[in-house]
C-alpha cells in the first residue's frame, strides 16, 4: 500500500576520524578508501536507478558524512541526481560532526542543495563528551550550531544522549536547555545503549562502569518527554521530537511505515515490496563487488504476512501515529490485551487508531508481545 | 499349557534346541548397554561404520541419560566355538526402579540372565532387586564381572561378594570388559552352554507372553512376545486372554536391528506379532496371547495391572491445544501401558489430564517424550501420591489431586503411603545419608553390613518424600555411590495440609500441593522463591504467596519493570528487533496466563526441584 509513496534514498558514509565508544554503526577510520568508496557508491546507484521511481528524501548518514570534502559531497549529490528522480521538495539531510562545521562550509552545503542538517552534539558538557569519546567539546557544539543557523538552514536536527552513568536530572535538563536556546526544529534524545562489540560494551562486560539504573533512566525519559512537549515539541517517536508535524523526519518515518527505501554503501539496508536486503559490512568487499559488477548484497529476507504485521505493530507503536485498530484483526486475545493496556495507561484509543502513551513508549518493546497472540 | 513343569523338566523335553532367551541385569551404570552393543557387534549384525553406542536405546532421551526406558529385543545369530548355530534372543530390560513390572515380564520371557557386576563397584542395591526377581522365576544366573580393565577393578573382592551376598558360585563368573571388547566370546559361550534352551511344544495350544508393545504409525501396535507353547502365524485369529479381544494376525517375525518377518513363531521363540491392534489399552504387558479357535486352558502366570504411585496433571500450555494433547497422550499410551490418565481440569490451566506414573522418572520420561516426540508444549503440576482421609462421618476418601483435598473441618484423620527405603552406600557417606533421610522424614533406621566398608540403611519413609528429587539428592550426597530401592509398605497416619500458592491474590490451583504440616512453611518459602526467579517481570508488581487455608505463610514479590524499549530503530535495527520479538513471542507461547500474569512453563517445572544447598 505504501508503494505509491515516494521512496527514500540513504547513503551510508562509513568513515570516521575516530570511533566513539558507544557507537555500533559500521565505520572505519582513515581516509584511504574514501575515493574508491565514492566511486563504488555512484556505481551502485546506477545498478538500481532504473528500478526506483520518485524519491522525496535523501539522507547521508554514517559513519560521519562530514568527513567527506565539499568536492566529494558535490560530486556524490550530482551523480545521485543524475540517476534518481527527486521531487522538488526533497528532504536532503546530512549528518555532521560539530568539528567539521563552519559557516562558509555550511553555506556551500546549502548551495549544493542540503536543506536539513543533523548535528551529532550528544552533549554540551565536557565530562560527558569525553566519556563518550567524542572529538568536539561543548563550545565547539555551540559554535557549530550557530554556523548552521547563520548559513541559513531552517531545519536543524540535534542528537543528544542521556542516561549516562551518574547523570542527574539537573545535568540532563541543563543540556536540553542549552539545545533549546537554538530552537532546533528536531531533537533526537537517545538513552545510552551499551551495545555488545563496542568499546563501551567491552568495558561494561568487565564491570568497569555502573550504568544508570532502570528507575533513573525511566524518570529521565518521562521528564524529557514532558519537558520538550511543554516547550512545543511533538514527541513523535520513542527517541524523536519535532517542532511541529512538518518537521518530523520524513526520511526516518519511511523506515517505520514500510515505505520503500534504498540504502547505498556498505552495511546499508533497503526495503521494498516486502523484501529487505542489506549490503556487506566491509568497505573493501563492497568496493570489490561493485567493481566486478555484482550487487554488494550480504543478505535478504522476504517478510511473510505475520512478519509484516509484527513489524507494522511494533514500529507503529514506537511512533505517535500508532497503529490502526484493524491491524489487530478483531482477535479476542488482542482486544483483551488492548483493553488492559489502555486501562493500565500504556495505550490509548483515538477513533480507529491505537496510540502509545508516554509510559507506553517506555515499554514499547513489550507492547507487541502483549497485543499479538 | 505346561504350567506345572519346572524349567528343568521343560529342558529335558527339548534339551538341544538352538534358541537361548536371556536378559542382562545390571546396576544403572555397570555397562549393560555397552555389553549389549558388543554382543550385537560380535554377531556382525551392523556394519562397523554404522555402529553407534547404545544401539538398542533408540530414543534420544535414553542415550542422553544412559538408561533404557523401553525394552528392546534383538535376536543375535551366533556360531559357537564348537560350530553349533544358535539364535540368542536378548531381551533388554528397563533399568530403573520405576519399571519393575516391565522388568519382571521381560525376565519371565527368559530362561537365563547375565548378572553384570562392575569390577570396581561390586553389587549394588538395584542389581539385587532385579536379581531376586530373576531368582524367583528360577532363571539360570550367569555372573559377569565387567570393567576388569579398570585400574580400580577388584575382581577377587567382587567374586567374594557374589559368593557371600548373592549365594552364587563365584568361580562360574565370566570376566570381561565390554568397553575394551575383552571376554565377549566367553560371555556368548556361557549363554549357549549354561542358559537352558526353551521348552514348550509347538503342537500345544498357543500361549505367548506379552512383555512389551510398541506403536508403529504404519502398522499399529507391534506386540513383543515370548511364545511358550504352540505356534502363531499370519492369518491366525488370536485372543488376548485378559480381555478376550480378538485380532487377525497380519505379520509375525523376529527382531534383528529392525523387524524381520517369518512364516510363524513357535514355542520357545521370541518375536513380534502385528495384528491390527490399534491401541495398547488392549495390549497389557504380562497378558497371554492364545488362539481364538484353540485357546490355552489358562493364561500364563504373573499377569497384573500395574498400579501408578505418582500422580500429576498435564495441561497444554495454550488451552486450544487440548485436543492435540489428548491425541498425543493416546498415541503415547500406545507405547507405554504403564501410564494411566483421565480428564482433569483446573481454573488456572484449563482442561488437561490427571496422570498416574510408576515413579518420578517415569513422569519425567512421559513429559520429555510428549515434548520431544509429540511436540506438545505442556505444563505439569506437582507430583502427588495417593493420600487417604477418614472423615468425621467415618467415610474414607482417597485423593491423589490437591484439588480434591477435603474440607479440613470434615477431616478426622489423614494417612499417607509409606515405603521401606533401602539405601546401600560406602560407610563414609553414612552421616550425609542419615541427614538426608531424616530431612525427608525417614524413621526407624536399620543397618546391615553386606560387605566390609559398605552399609545398607533401611528406613521407613513417606513415599511423598522420595517422589521429588530424592534419588538425585542421594546421588549428590554420595558422589554417585549410593543406590536406592524401595517397597511400598503401608499407610500411616500423618498430619497433612494443603498448601496453596497465590499469584497476585489469585489462587493457582495447579500449584497447590499436599504436604506434611511440619514441612509446609519450608515448601511455601521455596516455591515462592522459585516462582520469583522464574516469572519474568511485568509492567506491574507481582505478589506470590504461600497459604494454608486463609493464612499466608510465605511471600515473595517481583518488582515491576518500567522500561523495555530500544532507543534506536533504523535500517538494520528493524530486522534485528523483529527477530528478537519473534523469539520472545515463541517463548510467550510457552507461558500460562494466570489473571494478567504470564507464568512460564518452566516455572511449573522449576517448583518441582527442591534445593537444600
Amino acid at each position: 500500500m505504501n508503494n505509491a509513496s515516494p521512496s527514500g534514498l540513504y547513503v551510508h558514509v562509513p568513515f570516521c576520524k575516530g570511533k566513539c565508544r558507544y557507537c555500533d554503526f559500521f565505520s572505519v577510520t582513515g581516509n584511504e578508501l574514501v575515493e574508491p568508496w565514492l566511486h563504488a557508491v555512484c556505481r551502485e546507484a546506477s545498478l538500481f536507478a532504473e528500478e526506483w521511481g520518485e524519491m522525496d528524501s535523501l539522507y547521508l548518514g554514517g559513519g560521519t558524512p562530514s568527513v567527506l570534502s565539499d568536492e566529494q559531497l558535490a560530486y556524490l549529490l550530482d551523480r545521485l541526481r543524475l540517476q534518481f528522480r527527486f521531487s522538488a521538495d526533497t528532504e536532503t539531510t546530512i549528518e555532521m560532526n560539530p568539528d567539521d562545521v563552519d559557516t562558509p562550509r555550511m553555506r556551500r552545503l546549502r548551495r549544493m542543495g542540503f536543506n536539513r542538517v543533523s548535528l551529532g552534539v550528544q552533549s554540551f558538557r565536557e565530562v560527558e563528551l569525553a566519556w563518550l569519546g567524542r572529538r568536539h567539546d561543548g563550545g565547539r557544539a555551540r559554535s557549530a550550531i550557530e554556523a548552521v543557523r547563520s548559513a541559513g538552514f531552517d531545519n536543524l536536527a540535534l542528537d543528544l544522549m542521556y542516561g549516562l552513568p551518574g547523570q542527574t536530572r539537573g545535568a540532563w535538563e541543563q543540556n536540553l536547555r542549552l539545545a533549546l536556546q537554538f530552537r532546533p526544529e528536531h531533537l533526537s534524545c537517545y538513552m545510552l545503549t551499551v551495545e555488545e562489540g563496542t568499546p563501551l560494551g567491552r568495558i561494561h562486560a568487565l564491570g568497569r562502569f555502573q550504568p544508570l539504573g532502570e528507575e533513573e533512566v525511566s524518570d529521565l525519559f518521562l521528564f524529557t518527554s514532558r519537558f520538550l512537549e511543554e516547550e512545543g515539541y511533538l514527541h513523535y517517536e520513542v527517541s524523536n521530537f519535532a517542532r511541529g508535524a512538518q518537521r518530523i523526519s520524513r526520511h526516518n518515518g519511511k523506515y517505520w511505515s514500510h515505505i520503500p527505501c534504498l540504502g547505498l554503501g556498505p552495511s546499508a539496508h533497503s526495503y521494498r515490496a516486502k523484501v529487505r536486503w542489506w549490503n556487506v559490512r566491509s568497505v573493501g568487499e563492497y568496493c570489490r563487488k561493485i567493481a566486478s559488477g555484482e550487487r554488494p548484497t550480504a543478505g535478504s529476507e522476504e517478510l511473510d504476512r505475520e512478519q509484516l504485521k509484527l513489524e507494522a505493530v511494533y514500529l507503529g507503536l514506537r511512533t505517535g501515529g500508532g497503529i490502526p485498530l484493524a491491524l489487530l484483526e478483531n482477535q479476542p486475545h488482542s482486544l483483551g490485551a488492548l483493553d488492559r493496556l489502555v486501562r493500565e495507561g500504556f495505550l490509548r484509543r483515538d477513533g480507529d487508531r491505537i496510540l502509545p502513551t508516554r509510559r507506553g513508549y517506555l515499554v514499547s518493546d513489550r507492547l507487541p508481545l502483549e497485543l499479538l497472540p | 499349557m505346561s504350567q506345572g513343569l519346572t524349567v528343568l523338566q521343560r529342558m529335558k523335553r527339548n534339551p538341544m534346541g538352538p534358541i537361548r532367551n536371556f536378559s542382562i541385569i545390571a546396576h544403572i551404570d555397570h555397562g549393560k548397554s555397552t555389553l549389549a552393543d558388543r554382543l550385537i557387534q560380535w554377531a556382525g549384525l551392523v556394519p562397523e561404520r554404522e555402529f553407534r553406542d547404545q544401539i538398542l536405546d533408540t530414543m534420544d532421551i535414553e542415550r542422553e541419560r544412559g538408561i533404557t526406558i523401553k525394552s528392546q529385543t534383538i535376536s543375535i545369530p551366533y556360531t559357537s566355538r564348537s560350530g553349533g548355530k544358535y539364535e540368542l534372543n536378548l531381551i533388554d530390560t528397563p533399568g530403573h526402579v520405576d519399571f519393575s513390572y516391565e522388568v519382571s515380564r521381560a525376565l519371565a520371557s527368559c530362561e537365563g540372565v547375565l548378572l553384570l557386576v562392575d569390577a570396581s563397584q561390586g553389587v549394588q542395591a538395584q542389581t539385587l532387586a532385579n536379581l531376586y526377581a530373576a531368582m524367583e522365576q528360577d532363571l539360570t544366573i550367569i555372573p559377569v564381572i565387567n570393567k576388569i580393565d579398570l585400574p580400580s577393578a577388584d575382581v577377587e573382592g567382587v567374586k567374594e561378594q557374589i559368593e557371600t551376598e548373592l549365594g552364587l558360585e563365584s568361580e562360574t563368573a565370566v570376566l570381561c570388559s565390554a568397553k575394551e571388547g575383552i571376554g565377549i566370546q566367553d560371555v556368548l559361550e556361557a549363554i549357549v552352554e549354561r542358559v537352558p534352551p526353551p521348552s514348550g511344544h509347538p503342537e500345544e495350544p498357543l500361549a505367548a507372553l506379552i512383555f512389551d508393545a510398541q506403536y508403529d504409525s504404519f502398522r499399529g501396535t507391534v506386540v513383543s512376545c515370548r511364545v511358550f507353547d504352540g505356534r502363531v502365524g499370519p492369518g491366525d485369529v488370536i485372543r488376548f486372554m485378559s480381555n478376550g479381544a480378538t485380532y487377525r494376525v497380519e505379520e509375525v517375525g523376529v527382531f534383528r536391528l529392525s523387524r524381520e518377518p517369518r512364516a510363524a513363531l513357535s514355542a520357545g521363540e521370541v518375536g513380534y506379532i502385528i495384528s491390527g491392534v490399534k491401541t495398547v489399552s488392549d495390549t497389557r504387558v504380562g497378558d497371554t496371547i492364545t488362539l481364538d479357535t484353540r485357546p490355552a486352558p489358562a493364561p500364563l502366570p504373573g499377569f497384573k495391572e500395574v498400579k501408578p504411585v505418582v500422580f500429576s496433571s498435564i495441561y497444554p500450555v495454550s488451552s486450544d491445544e487440548y485436543l492435540g494433547l489428548a491425541e498425543s497422550l493416546e498415541k503415547y499410551k500406545l507405547n507405554d501401558a504403564a501410564l494411566v490418565y483421565q480428564k482433569d481440569s483446573s481454573v488456572a490451566l484449563g482442561q488437561g489430564f490427571r496422570c498416574g506414573f510408576l515413579g518420578l522418572l517415569h513422569l519425567e520420561i512421559v513429559q520429555e517424550r510428549l515434548e520431544r516426540e509429540y511436540d506438545q508444549a505442556i505444563v505439569m503440576t506437582f507430583p502427588s501420591v495417593e493420600y487417604r482421609f477418614t472423615l468425621k462421618d467415618d467415610s474414607t476418601v482417597t485423593v491423589d489431586n490437591p484439588q480434591y483435598f477435603p474440607d479440613p473441618v470434615d477431616i478426622k484423620a489423614t494417612f499417607e503411603p509409606f515405603i521401606k527405603a533401602s539405601i546401600i552406600i560406602p560407610e563414609r557417606y553414612m552421616g550425609a545419608v542419615m541427614k538426608l533421610a531424616i530431612d525427608r522424614r525417614g524413621s526407624n533406621p536399620r543397618f546391615n553390613y553386606p560387605s566390609p566398608g559398605r552399609v545398607e540403611i533401611v528406613f521407613d519413609m513417606p513415599l511423598a518424600e522420595v517422589i521429588f528429587d530424592f534419588y538425585d539428592r542421594l546421588k549428590t550426597v554420595t558422589q554417585g555411590y549410593g543406590s536406592f530401592d524401595y517397597d511400598l509398605i503401608d499407610y500411616r497416619e500423618s498430619d497433612l495440609v494443603k498448601l496453596d500458592i497465590l499469584v497476585n491474590g489469585e489462587k493457582v490451583d495447579a500449584l497447590s500441593l499436599i504436604v506434611h504440616k511440619d514441612r509446609a512453611r519450608e515448601w511455601a518459602v521455596q516455591v515462592c522463591e522459585r516462582l520469583k526467579e522464574e516469572i519474568p517481570r511485568h509492567q506491574f508488581k507481582i505478589a506470590i504467596q504461600g497459604a494454608i487455608g486463609g493464612k499466608i505463610i510465605a511471600r515473595s514479590t517481583i518488582s515491576a519493570f518500567r522500561k523495555d524499549v530500544t532507543a534506536k530503530c533504523y535500517g538494520g535495527d528493524i530486522t534485528r528487533k523483529r527477530k528478537l520479538l519473534e523469539k520472545q513471542k515463541k517463548g510467550k507461547k510457552r507461558m500460562k496466563m494466570v489473571g494478567s500474569v504470564s507464568i512460564p512453563q518452566s516455572a511449573f517445572v522449576a517448583v518441582l526441584k527442591t534445593d537444600h544447598e
